[in-house]
């Protein structure tokens, strides 16, 4: 079979694409995983370039060569802070890529068709075994691309699902590419976090989605291409206002969410194209996000529909008033606590991200083992804007990685720990989350630095956090609030603590 | 107001309740100091030594509890000397009320403030004055010194050219304040030294300092540290018998044994029989530090040494603190510092006897002409209580029972999936065509490879994962290159845009996964 070498070297690529995802259950196993993967991704490349079917194997190879570059420099340019929206960005491009090949099958769908007309067929008729489609001429069939074949060969209940199966990679693919396109923005800071929408709010999402609904059918029934640009507006537009309407706080689901799109997006395309290997990679990237979605909405246990609907659900009831007031406390005063105290916990939140103070947090760290304290990190599931965005900042800045813990493990520590430092974190670590019903954030795990004898937090001013709601632990007696921004904060430390 | 500490007219005793440092001290508190001429000799101070420091000298003991407003000792006052103190007079020192109500009594009568150093409760943050636990550390390290001095051997194990020395082995029986120190002592001298406690939970305590504990095997329900103040309750004949078994094995082969077990108001229980002392070898030594109680050891005579039949030297020794007088006088003399500062909150040479303070309540005896003791029990439990033991053990059958039912409803849960998806399955594929059905397959059998693969992600690495992905799902660009070959100008040209981004991806994708995991590494 002519197909034969090019499927053998998609199963191999399948396989190393699996390995390269298992291989990231471990620090060390990672750094070889990625290795599968970018093998799988050239073998896959080079046997489709040199498969059947393929003209302009050189155009191609330019293009990917200018590719490559861009991506080059992006990668090795940005800022590790800045990853959430490199991340979000190249989410884009995989979303138009999706487009764009959706739209090329449907025009392809109307060549052969014409084809078809001029021939003096139908397309899609199926010869006397009623299942097998009676097909071109051969001369005209030869002269078509290995993929106009392939629609060529359809039956009309086949051509019928490819269309579903394209406008589903399509729609998802636009919603996004403008979707990626807001999330890069929020992060960025390029747009405001907050959580926006135009007047009707979800109920112009929920009218476009009709109107995609419509226009599909409005397209399998024959109406013709401009539903398909229209549906394809459609989804832009949902996507654009999808994530218009979340907050900054909620991006590391957002993120994740869009990375699960991406590949539903591959898989359908992988369906219209016939493509085994898009549609294994699309389901493993979709279900990969979807897991890491869950996994962070659990984190904030709130339902996932509530975070991709946008906004914090409305509190029910009156919050408990917050008593007591901030006590502000000076780079000397928390020098003197760090120096006397025999185990430190530090919580990184977003704020050090934003002050790029992982350097010097790090430098901290090392000063304080040197002088046989035990520092630790503790890490939120949703610290950041990205799943697992602090464990990156901190490796960036060489604090070595078993120290840096999760939540669950290090959660029932804290009471026998001497000083804890909140680095631009709030409502990760707000105890309204356990004490106050009526919070919004209630029930949501929050790590309790609390109880730790001394917490100091260091943070730019009095503002709340991103859910904008009060935090009661700067208010509380154990508590010492460091203002200031988190690089210059940590850096005063610096000289002071032995 | 003047605080003055008199010469210690206790035979043998060497120690002084104030050093020319802590005068130094109590002197910016407000206090002016006296001293009785002669007072820190045996301790090593002289008299110019605390003159340096701005401290008055008088010639006698009476005189200086003339001058005095706070007198500040070591030992429990002799009755002559508590018919010197004065209304409004305060006195520090030990004391043991419980064994002299007479004296308190005469205190009482006589109008004076008496603050017990022994009766300071054991929180943290009386630590500071805790004179039992800085005495009680000495006498533990001086235990091991007189022991070491009566052994005719080498501690530490040598191989040396001349021969082969075995390590001593040294059995620390009571892992209080004084055997952590002596365990301490011993093992950093180079010996074998083996530790033994009723409260099992010192256990990490002992092993911390560096010795082995000697665990029994016997199971008892152990009285919480907590409920009694951190000191070890009386335990039942069973646990003694138990113990004394293990102690009887031990015996022949241990070199020095230093005895520490003390149950507060009680006589000192007997741990070391004669028959084990018979046993031992000859050379062998054992210090006794409840002897003023009794001993833990019958044969032992209380101040004396001595030796039996069978070679053993006995200590029996009460005043191991005085022996390091100088170090003792030092630690006992800031104990009173801490003791003071807690008593003039403000500095100013004022004693405020706050009856309100847990510490100053509990240590306090007499009181404005009355008697205080014992206190009231302190508000602050005096050490953190034990962790409970999880609720109560289940049976096997419970347990059994529980990953039964667990596994049926696990069980119930995944057939009714299964089942589910299984007729969603069958339901497609009664309409879809036999190709459609062949890639739905694949699709459906990849996300389970999915989910089950990526559950196993550890949570630091999520955002590598999402790099990952991101860089893989570029696979979109096998499409643009199976249309880049069509005979149509658009479609190439969507196609080629295709190429181009999903390449960006590829690259830019794993490259940051790369920088990315490089960064992780171990300390």
């Amino acid at each position: 079979m002519e197909y034969g070498f090019t499927i053998a070297a998609y199963v191999v690529a399948a396989v190393l694409f699996i390995l390269s995802l298992g291989g990231l259950s471990g620090q060390e196993s990672a750094k070889r995983a990625v290795w599968y993967g970018i093998v799988g991704m050239a073998i896959a490349i080079i046997a489709t370039l040199i498969g059947p079917g393929q003209g302009l194997a050189i155009v191609s190879l330019v293009l990917i060569a200018l590719g490559a570059a861009v991506g080059y420099q992006l990668a090795t340019k940005v800022q590790m802070t800045q990853m959430p929206e490199l991340v979000a960005i190249m989410h884009s491009l995989v979303g138009l890529a999706a487009v764009f090949v959706g739209f090329n099958a449907d025009i392809m769908i109307n060549n052969v068709a014409d084809l078809y007309e001029a021939a003096g067929q139908v397309m899609g008729a199926v010869g006397p075994d009623g299942y097998t489609a009676i097909g071109l001429p051969k001369e005209i069939n030869d002269g078509l691309s290995s993929f106009g074949q392939l629609i060529a060969k359809k039956s009309s209940v086949e051509i019928t699902i490819l269309r579903v199966e394209l406008v589903l990679g399509i729609w998802i693919g636009a919603v996004t590419f403008t979707g990626s396109v807001i999330a890069y923005g929020k992060l960025a800071g390029k747009v405001d976090s907050a959580a926006k929408q135009l007047p009707g709010g979800h109920m112009l999402n929920a009218a476009a989605a009709a109107g995609s609904v419509l226009l599909m059918f409005a397209y399998l029934g024959g109406a013709g291409s401009w539903t398909l640009v229209l549906l394809t507006l459609l989804a832009l537009f949902i996507g654009y206002h999808l994530i218009m309407g979340i907050g900054g706080a909620d991006m590391p689901v957002v993120v994740s969410m869009l990375n699960s799109y991406s590949g539903w997006a591959a898989a359908a395309i992988g369906f219209s194209l016939g493509n085994d290997l898009l549609i294994v990679v699309g389901a493993l990237v979709g279900s990969s996000g979807a897991i890491l979605s869950y996994i962070m909405c659990k984190a904030m246990n709130r339902a996932f529909v509530s975070v991709i609907l946008g906004g914090f659900g409305g509190a029910s009831g009156e919050q408990m008033a917050v008593e007591g007031e901030q006590v502000a406390i000076d780079a000397d005063g928390v020098a003197a606590a760090l120096n006397d105290a025999d185990s430190v916990i530090i919580v990184p939140g977003y704020g050090m991200a934003v002050a790029q103070a992982q350097q010097a947090v790090s430098e901290l760290t090392r000063k304080m083992r040197a002088a046989g304290k035990e520092v630790r990190f503790a890490i939120h599931p949703v610290a950041g804007r990205l799943p697992g965005h602090m464990n990156v900042l901190l490796a960036e800045a060489k604090v070595p990685y078993d120290i840096v813990l999760e939540m669950d493990e290090i959660n029932e520590d804290f009471p026998d720990t001497d000083v804890v430092i909140v680095i631009g974190s709030n409502d990760i670590v707000n105890p309204a989350a356990q004490d106050d019903p009526n919070s919004p954030i209630a029930g949501m795990p929050v790590l309790e630095v609390w109880k730790a004898k001394q917490v100091f937090v260091s943070k730019r001013g009095q503002g709340t956090g991103y859910s904008g709601i009060e935090n009661p632990l700067f208010y509380k007696e154990n508590t010492r609030m460091f203002y200031g921004d988190a690089k210059a904060s940590v850096d005063k430390l610096l000289p002071m603590v032995e | 107001m003047k605080i003055g500490a008199p010469k210690e007219i206790f035979p043998g005793e060497n120690r002084v309740a104030m050093t020319p440092d802590s005068a130094v001290l109590l002197q910016k508190l407000g206090y002016e100091c006296v001293i009785e001429t002669g007072a820190g000799v045996a301790a090593g101070f002289s008299d110019a030594a605390y003159k340096d420091k701005g401290v008055e000298v008088v010639k006698t003991g009476a005189a200086l509890f003339k001058a005095a407003d706070v007198v500040a000792k070591v030992r429990p006052p002799s009755e002559a000397e508590a018919k010197r103190l004065r209304q409004g007079q305060l006195l520090i020192s030990f004391f043991y009320p419980a064994a002299n109500e007479a004296l308190m009594e005469l205190a009482k009568d006589k109008g004076a403030s008496v603050i017990a150093m022994d009766m300071v409760p054991r929180i943290s943050r009386a630590q500071k004055m805790d004179a039992l636990s800085s005495m009680a550390n000495i006498a533990g390290y001086r235990a091991v010194i007189e022991a070491g001095n009566n052994f005719g051997r080498f501690f530490t194990g040598q191989v040396t050219a001349a021969g082969k020395v075995p390590p001593a082995k040294v059995l620390v029986v009571g892992a209080g304040v004084a055997g952590l120190a002596a365990i301490g002592t011993s093992t950093s001298l180079g010996a074998i030294t083996y530790a033994f406690d009723v409260r099992p939970e010192v256990a990490e305590q002992v092993e911390s300092m560096g010795a082995e504990f000697v665990f029994l095997d016997f199971e008892e329900e152990q009285q919480d540290g907590a409920a009694t103040g951190g000191y070890a309750a009386v335990s039942s004949p069973e646990f003694a018998a138990a113990q004394l078994a293990k102690f009887r094995e031990l015996a022949p082969d241990i070199d020095i044994v230093i005895t520490t077990a003390l149950i507060p108001n009680r006589e000192a229980p007997e741990l070391w029989t004669k028959d084990m002392v018979d046993s031992m070898k000859p050379g062998s030594v054992i210090v006794d530090l409840a002897a003023e109680r009794g001993g833990n050891c019958k044969l032992t005579v209380m101040d004396e040494k001595i030796v039996t039949d069978n070679g053993v030297t006995i200590i029996g020794y009460t005043d191991f603190p005085s022996r390091m007088a100088a170090q003792s006088s030092a630690l006992y003399g800031n104990n009173i510092r801490h003791m003071m500062a807690d008593l003039t909150p403000e500095k100013d040479g004022v004693v405020n006897h706050n009856m309100e303070d847990d510490v100053i309540r509990g240590a306090t005896i007499t009181h404005e002409g009355a008697i205080t003791f014992p206190p009231p029990p302190p508000k602050v439990a005096a050490i953190a209580a034990q962790t409970k033991e999880k609720p109560k053990e289940k049976t096997p059958e419970e347990i059994k029972a529980e990953e039964a039912a667990a596994f049926k409803a696990q069980t119930k849960q995944q057939v009714t999936l299964i089942g589910i998806s299984a007729a969603l399955l069958l339901l497609v594929g009664t309409v879809a065509p036999a190709s459609f059905m062949q890639h739905f397959i694949v699709f459906v059998l990849s996300v389970f490879v999915g989910f089950q693969v990526i559950w196993n992600v550890s949570h630091s690495l999520h955002t590598p994962l999402m790099a990952v992905t991101n860089a893989i799902s570029s696979i979109i660009i096998l499409g643009a290159l199976i249309q880049i070959g069509s005979s149509s100008l658009l479609i190439t040209l969507l196609a080629a845009l295709g190429i181009f981004m999903a390449s960006i991806n590829i690259f830019g994708g794993f490259l940051v996964t790369r920088r990315m995991l490089a960064m992780f590494q171990k300390s």
